[in-house]
């Protein structure tokens, strides 16, 4: 095993310290209480504040944690959380569109399917929950993708590949396309993953606006679509339960 | 007939709810406002009745005010309710004479072990199908009578009535004083077969006759109600349980249902034929709609299911939401021969035994969080097989397909273990809501909102199914280590325990 790295374990130890009792601590503080020199103290302060770790309080010129910090922790939510406050919506928006429903996460370049309601008619489905999408065929991975931009950059060349003569493989096209995603709010695949099948997402976020999710219905383009745009009705529906959900997920008090 | 939507009141023991529901049953709006629950003593829980009707009257408006609608939207309104919860109140005031008293109070276990002394716990089975426990309405209205001063020699009158929550409901809505046979089916005081009062039990019970509402059909229009849902028929009242099994469209001999809560409730309707159970299961009305016979069901509970992920949760701090149950136990491909059994207050259906207490059982130096998290979810999937296995001897026949709802058919492990332990498909439909489903199904066929019940049957779709993936032997090895694992919790309460 490698040798541990110094100033990673100092730097561990001022956070430590500022998540204590007195959440606020002075300089001087710090260092007596780490045995170290100020100025050592100092350095790893500095450094902390600059990626926002940790933030000076401008009136009192104490240290304490940074929002960074805190924005870390809150963006992940469990699949099986996110599944148990979307149950109810999911369900709904299967019942008003008439369409198989399903909930995505990101999950190691990919689509992580944590939730699937049948289409609401007696033919035979099987359950999907657990499967992997491609993030650039889907509406589900552009509706993340959009939201998580800096995820595309890590995706490698040779991971856009080609499902149908729709798949976006360009990387200059589907960022142009992710930002119009991210305007107007929803996502959409035609034909892009399977010919002939089309999925409307929209993003679900928690309460500091980070995009946590996304959901989305998926049928044959004849009944979603309507002059090779899908219809706006559908459109509306998904977006109304993805902003319940994104509501619900508000009331969590982390 | 203008409107086009049916309301349900689901009255539960901590909050009444409405819910607007479709032609296609499907849910277009939500309200809800929690009441008090009362805890004067140790073993007592009462609520009041007044703050109850308080909340029934706002959730119907907040339901359509939500939804944009108005009254005259409405074809009917039907009513689930919190079952044995008793209001006795005088007719001339309009007033309760003593809080409501709740199923889960406890008070009445003096009165009911005093009747199990003059003739066993299983005395009136053979009328009530109910075994001799505090739950029941009877025991229940005679404290009331013996304890409020006059209320003995008012309800001799009439001028002191009881209900059951939707008696009182429906009473203060239309001024009618009825029940329906579902829920008279839990007072302990009605004859399953001839689905009137019966003297012996009422003799038996001291509860005089005239204080007693009539029993009706499930599904009947029993009038219409009065300021502020001036003019909208009240046509349907079924207990909470009956409902989920008339939502879940399970209207055929041999289908079943179970609601996943804190606890868990398994109906299985039996048809015209009343089962009388020999595995301590009760009988009980599933429904009555008008002009029809009545239908029988089966119903065992399941005192500790999500209980148990809470305990989890709540007193050994492994997980931080009921959620989190699910991750922790994909952690592990199998509880690794782990076993809880949470006799937590005794056993109940099928076994009833008081003296067990829960064990963890089949731990060795291997067993993580993990596998203890996978044996909390199994053990839900075991009770319920017990549960149905029971069942289905009791009945003579064999259940194909389980459905499931309540919060807990949202941990889609918990659902894959439930498949593979009972060996049979467990399907959840796409209405979740089925208490409240059940309700407005009932009222709407009694308007004629809906023609038969082969109509609402088109409603129900699957909204997701699990199939059993375990091979039939491993299946049959783990019950037989469950079964072990039950056995070992017998004999553990002594007489002189601390």
């Amino acid at each position: 095993m490698p040798r541990p790295i110094q100033s990673i374990q100092r730097a561990a130890q001022v956070m430590h310290l500022l998540s204590g009792r007195a959440r606020r601590l002075s300089l001087v503080e710090l260092s007596a209480q780490m045995g170290l020199p100020k100025g050592t103290v100092f350095g790893i302060l500095r450094t902390l504040q600059q990626v926002g770790f940790v933030e000076k309080d401008p009136d009192s010129g104490k240290y304490q944690l940074g929002a960074a910090l805190l924005h870390l922790g809150s963006t992940y939510l469990d699949g099986n959380e996110l599944r148990s406050r979307a149950l109810n919506w999911a369900d709904s928006l299967a019942a008003r569109s008439n369409e198989t429903v399903r909930i995505g996460t990101l999950h190691d370049g990919r689509v992580l399917v944590v939730h699937h309601v049948f289409r609401p008619d007696d033919s035979y489905q099987v359950l999907q929950v657990g499967s992997l999408l491609p993030l650039h065929a889907t509406a589900l991975g552009k509706a993340l993708l959009a939201a998580n931009p800096y995820v595309l950059s890590e995706l490698g060349r040779e991971e856009l590949s080609r499902f149908t003569p729709r798949t976006i493989t360009d990387g200059k096209q589907l960022t142009a396309a992710l930002k119009e995603i991210k305007k107007r709010g929803w996502a959409a695949d035609i034909g892009e993953l399977v010919d002939g099948q089309c999925s409307v997402a929209a993003p679900i976020t928690d309460r500091s606006e980070q995009t946590v999710g996304s959901i989305a219905i998926s049928g044959p383009i004849e009944r979603l679509c309507e002059a090779e745009m899908p219809r706006s009705d559908l459109v509306e529906y998904v977006r109304e339960s993805a902003r319940s959900i994104s509501r619900d997920l508000g009331a969590i008090p982390w | 007939m203008t409107g086009a939507y049916v309301a349900s009141i689901d009255q539960g023991s901590a909050s009444s709810r409405c819910l607007l529901f479709d032609e296609r049953g499907r849910i277009v709006s939500v309200a809800q406002k929690e009441h008090r629950q009362l805890f004067p003593r140790p073993g007592w829980v009462e609520q009041d009745a007044e703050e109850i009707l308080g909340t029934v009257l706002q959730v119907v408006p907040d339901a359509l005010e939500k939804a944009g609608l108005k009254l005259a939207d409405l074809v009917a309104l039907g009513i689930a309710n919190q079952r044995e919860t008793t209001v006795v109140w005088d007719r001339r005031s309009g007033r309760p004479i003593y809080n409501a008293i709740s199923w889960q109070d406890t008070r009445t276990d003096k009165i009911v072990n005093r009747l199990a002394a003059e003739g066993g716990k299983d005395r009136f089975r053979a009328k009530t199908g109910l075994p001799l426990t505090a739950y029941f309405s009877g025991p229940k209205i005679q404290w009331i009578l013996d304890h409020v001063d006059g209320a003995r020699a008012g309800a001799e009158r009439g001028d002191v009535l009881f209900g059951t929550m939707e008696t009182w409901l429906i009473w203060k809505l239309t001024g009618r004083h009825l029940t329906d046979v579902t829920n008279a089916s839990r007072t302990m005081l009605m004859d399953l077969r001839s689905l009137d009062w019966d003297d012996e039990l009422l003799e038996a019970m001291k509860v005089p006759r005239a204080m007693l509402p009539e029993i009706h059909a499930s599904s009947e229009v029993y009038g219409e109600a009065g300021a502020p849902l001036r003019g909208l028929p009240v046509a349907a009242a079924l207990g909470d349980q009956q409902a989920a099994l008339f939502g879940q469209t399970c209207f055929a001999a041999g289908e079943g249902k179970c609601t996943y809560g804190t606890g868990s409730f398994l109906l299985l309707n039996t048809g015209s034929q009343l089962v009388e159970s020999t595995h301590g299961l009760l009988t009980t009305v599933a429904c009555r709609i008008a002009g029809e016979p009545a239908t029988y069901a089966l119903e065992g509970s399941i005192a500790v299911t999500g209980a148990l992920v809470q305990w989890l949760r709540d007193k050994l701090g492994m997980i931080s939401s009921a959620a989190e149950i699910e991750t922790l136990a994909r952690t592990v491909e199998d509880s690794g021969g782990v076993y809880v059994v949470p006799a937590f207050s005794g056993l109940f259906a099928p076994h009833w035994r008081s003296d067990a207490r829960g064990v963890i059982a089949g731990l060795t130096g291997f067993t993580t969080k993990g596998h203890l998290a996978r044996a909390v979810l199994e053990a839900t999937a075991w009770q319920t097989r017990e549960v149905i296995e029971a069942m289905n001897s009791d009945a003579g026949t064999v259940l194909r397909v389980l459905r499931a709802d309540g919060g807990m058919t949202a941990d889609n492990l918990m659902m894959q273990l439930l498949a593979d332990s009972l060996g049979v498909p467990v399907v959840r439909p796409i209405v979740s809501e089925t208490v409240s489903l059940g309700a407005a199904y009932a009222a709407g066929l009694a308007v004629g909102f809906w023609p038969n019940v082969e109509s609402l049957r088109a409603n129900w779709h699957k909204a997701a199914e699990w199939l059993p993936r375990l091979d039939p032997e491993t299946r049959e090895r783990r019950f037989r280590k469950w079964k072990k694992a039950v056995a070992r919790t017998l004999e553990w309460v002594d007489d002189d325990d601390e």
